[in-house]
């Protein structure tokens, strides 16, 4: 669910991370060996629509809970919580506590009877058999169009990091990565994408959870850890120094006293209700890898199965986040501090948060150990890449081109369109990875895109399995309505009916020659430049002679003629001064000759005749990356709240428009007759005869012990 | 007609963890012999040994318990 930051963590740095050895090496050329063996192995298992679409309905419970929570678990994921728990401290682990756990539960005790007793497909397919057509083809569409996208996001995601870690090349990154994952999926379908998701369920942990036990012996045990990390905090996030960082609640009494910028009710109501259940209860990527189990216990056990899983993966996640605040060190034994993507430090002087994990593992593994590491990130992305592939086929072949295109059909015809569409598929992903180097703009856009359909989706089946009087009618337009909704939210707050302003910015060009005059504290107090290029971005241009002073126009180049150009170190912006960032990727030192690259904020910049300077003013009404705090206070009712809270609050609201849709134009319109609703609405339902159950394989039982852990956790780290 | 059985993953998984962790041994080994000049941290400890010796008995109980026999006598197919 986080990738967008990854991407921006990835374009900023040309120096490698990972040295790889032959003996690692090996260990990567074995695991793609291995892969597409499977997939040609398992091509003769997925002889019928029923084997290639749903794996034959024959997963074990634990087969098919750790191929669940393996279709979640993605590099980019634990890549991504890593720097959440770095940058947030403790409060990054609820992504795997109450953002997640409850809605498992939800799913396995509550929802899995009604999709495993109706036999549907998919979730679009359930819609179709509770609502219609209308919602169906909602849900088919929106969701084959956001799996192939994120799929091409994960591959250019992949492709960058593999670049930056490992100086990979771009191209043969998303061209091996996506032959390998188009065969085996092409091959064997679903069975061949489950496979490789238990597969690499168990590479993600063999290669990762030696990072943090290593790490707190490093550290000096848990306690220590602790210790350091509360001090280190004030260093490395001085902004937020006084928030405690290793607390799971104290600290969400209010958007100001932590570092997340969000109260308890955004993180109960919005991530642990909202989003969580939008996410693990409807998101069909999920739910397909649990309803395809050989029987409705194994689906439920299976699940909660699912749930334990899950909750450990903070050991692997969290805590090497945590470590990056404790025992990532420079050279002088001070705290190494990490970055986010938006200070000017970043890709140049300072590694970003996203580089946390791979720090680590530089850190601690060493030949053999490393390869597993990184076998076992991309062994993520490729499980990542398949699973979308498996859920896209699936979905456009029953509930886009079976009811749109082509209705009678025989099962060999739609096994024939299962193996052309995942091609298409991953073809169509290869696309989307390569506009994305032109366009990478689209992710942000993207990211949130995942939100506006699965919060609605799952208020409208949530009203449609528990309550039999909700219509056809009523289900489409709280679905439609609430859809709507999101998409309007997310453009309010990012409407800045008087304009947005980029953070004043000064890039000096490759090879730019300066000269750094120091103040009596050694920290850069002026940069003169001799010689190069810059480019300005909303820095205000003084007076020189022969032209006037300007803020620019929109864009104008100019070459310093005589005297000096002094530009300002901080500008005036509506709400007060702003400091302008100086960026240097790569110049040249003028007294020494030598090449250097840094990044600073608020530093006065002298510009010496013969600099050229393109100089560019940028003011927009619409601004994804930014946020107005204004409009935000109407959704997240705080003006303190922080953009993770606003999209928890968002979704929040999303869901509470969606079910009083499906409420309200329910109690209006015509219910479908209760015959037609037989398996699919709650006391309509008969649950299955799976004959005796020993108490120890009850789903209910291990969905209480999962719980009670779920609260044990909570109050410990409290 | 007989059905082929399924190899279960487990037994997959199994003999990739065995390599895996023969391969990570013996590279522990030589970097024990050869020490390198830059060291990770904690390098002393020498967890590619023990680390590796782990995979490697994880994965041949794996392949162990779940080594394929050729068919069922009933064609019953088995994940």
């Amino acid at each position: 669910m986080t990738f967008t930051p990854l991407l921006a963590a990835a374009g900023g740095t040309s120096a490698r991370l990972l040295q790889l050895s032959s003996v690692d090496l090996m260990i990567i050329v074995i695991y793609f060996a291995v892969v597409l063996g499977i997939g040609f192995y398992l091509r003769k298992f997925a002889s019928t629509g029923e084997d290639f679409f749903m794996a034959g309905r024959k997963m074990t419970a634990w087969i098919a809970g750790l191929s669940f929570i393996s279709a979640n678990l993605s590099s980019l994921e634990t890549m991504g919580w890593s720097a959440m728990a770095y940058q947030y401290g403790m409060l990054g682990a609820h992504a795997y506590l109450i953002g997640a756990i409850p809605a498992i539960l939800f799913l396995a005790v509550v929802m899995m009877p009604f999709y495993y007793i109706c036999k549907t497909h998919s979730v679009p397919g359930y819609l179709k058999l509770r609502y219609g057509e209308g919602p169906r083809c909602i849900a088919g569409i929106s969701f084959t169009f956001m799996t192939v996208m994120v799929s091409g996001a994960s591959m250019f995601a992949m492709a960058k990091i593999l670049n930056l870690l490992l100086g990979w090349n771009m191209d043969v990154s998303i061209w091996v990565s996506s032959l390998t994952v188009a065969i085996y999926v092409t091959l064997g379908g679903l069975l061949s994408a489950v496979f490789n998701e238990v597969l690499q369920y168990f590479l993600i942990w063999a290669g990762s959870l030696l990072i943090p036990i290593l790490g707190i012996i490093h550290a000096g045990g848990w306690n220590k850890m602790m210790a350091t990390i509360q001090q280190n905090a004030k260093v490395i996030h001085p902004t937020v120094g006084n928030a405690d960082f290793t607390s799971l609640w104290r600290n969400l009494g209010s958007f100001d006293t932590n570092p997340m910028g969000i109260d308890w009710f955004g993180m109960v109501f919005g991530l642990g209700l909202a989003v969580s259940f939008g996410y693990w209860c409807t998101d069909f990527l999920q739910v397909q890898r649990v309803i395809v189990a050989k029987d409705l216990r194994s689906a439920q056990n299976g699940t909660i199965i699912g749930a334990m899983l899950k909750m450990l993966v903070p050991l692997i996640v969290t805590i090497p986040g945590l470590l990056g605040l404790a025992v990532l060190l420079n050279p002088d034994g001070s705290p190494m501090v990490l970055v986010p993507e938006s200070d000017p430090r970043a890709g140049i002087t300072n590694r970003t948060f996203n580089d946390v994990l791979p720090l680590l593992m530089g850190q601690y593994l060493g030949p053999g150990l490393l390869g597993l590491g990184v076998t076992a990130m991309i062994a993520g992305f490729m499980s990542g890449m398949a699973g979308n592939i498996s859920a896209f086929a699936t979905v456009w072949t029953h509930d886009v081109y079976r009811p749109l295109l082509n209705r009678n059909a025989d099962d060999q015809h739609y096994l024939k369109m299962g193996r052309w569409s995942s091609l298409i598929g991953v073809l169509i992903s290869i696309a989307t990875a390569y506009a994305l180097f032109f366009f990478s703009n689209i992710l942000e856009y993207l990211q949130v895109l995942v939100f506006f359909f699965i919060v609605p989706l799952f208020g409208a089946i949530l009203l449609g399995m528990l309550w039999k009087r909700a219509t056809p009618a009523g289900g489409f337009w709280g679905f439609l309505s609430a859809i709507l909704v999101s998409i309007a939210m997310w453009a309010y707050v990012h409407t800045f009916p008087d304009g947005w302003r980029p953070q004043p910015k000064i890039t000096l060009s490759s090879g730019a020659v300066v000269n750094l005059e120091k103040g009596a504290d050694g920290t850069v107090a002026r940069i003169v430049v001799e010689s190069g290029k810059v480019d300005l971005v909303n820095v205000p241009v003084p007076a020189r002679p022969g032209q006037p002073g300007s803020v620019g126009g929109s864009v104008s180049s100019f070459t310093v003629k005589e005297g000096a150009v002094v530009l300002p170190a901080a500008t005036m912006e509506k709400n007060g001064e702003v400091k302008v960032q100086v960026l240097a990727p790569e110049v040249v030192l003028a007294d020494s000759k030598q090449t250097s690259k840094f990044g600073v904020a608020g530093v006065a910049l002298v510009l010496k005749p013969g600099v050229q300077v393109q100089s560019t003013e940028i003011t927009r009404k619409f601004a994804p990356a930014a946020f107005n705090k204004q409009h935000a206070k109407l959704i997240a009712m705080s003006e303190k709240a922080q953009p993770m809270a606003v999209n928890m609050y968002s979704a929040w609201w999303s869901f509470v428009v969606c079910v009083s849709v499906t409420f309200l134009v329910s109690l209006f319109t015509k219910p479908k007759p209760e015959a037609e609703l037989k398996n699919l609405v709650m006391g309509l339902t008969t649950l299955p005869d799976e004959g005796p159950c020993p108490w120890h394989k009850k789903p209910i039982l291990w969905a209480a012990v999962v719980a009670v852990v779920l609260v044990a956790v909570n109050i410990i780290f409290w | 007609m007989e059905q082929e059985k399924q190899i279960p993953i487990w037994f997959f998984i199994g003999t990739l963890l065995a390599v895996y962790g023969v391969l990570i041994v013996g590279s522990g080994i030589y970097g024990w012999l050869n020490p390198p000049e830059h060291k990770v941290a904690l390098w002393e400890y020498h967890a590619d040994l023990w680390w590796g010796i782990l995979l490697v008995i994880l994965g041949l109980v794996y392949v162990a318990k779940y080594r394929p026999s050729r068919k069922t006598a009933d064609g019953e197919k088995k994940t």
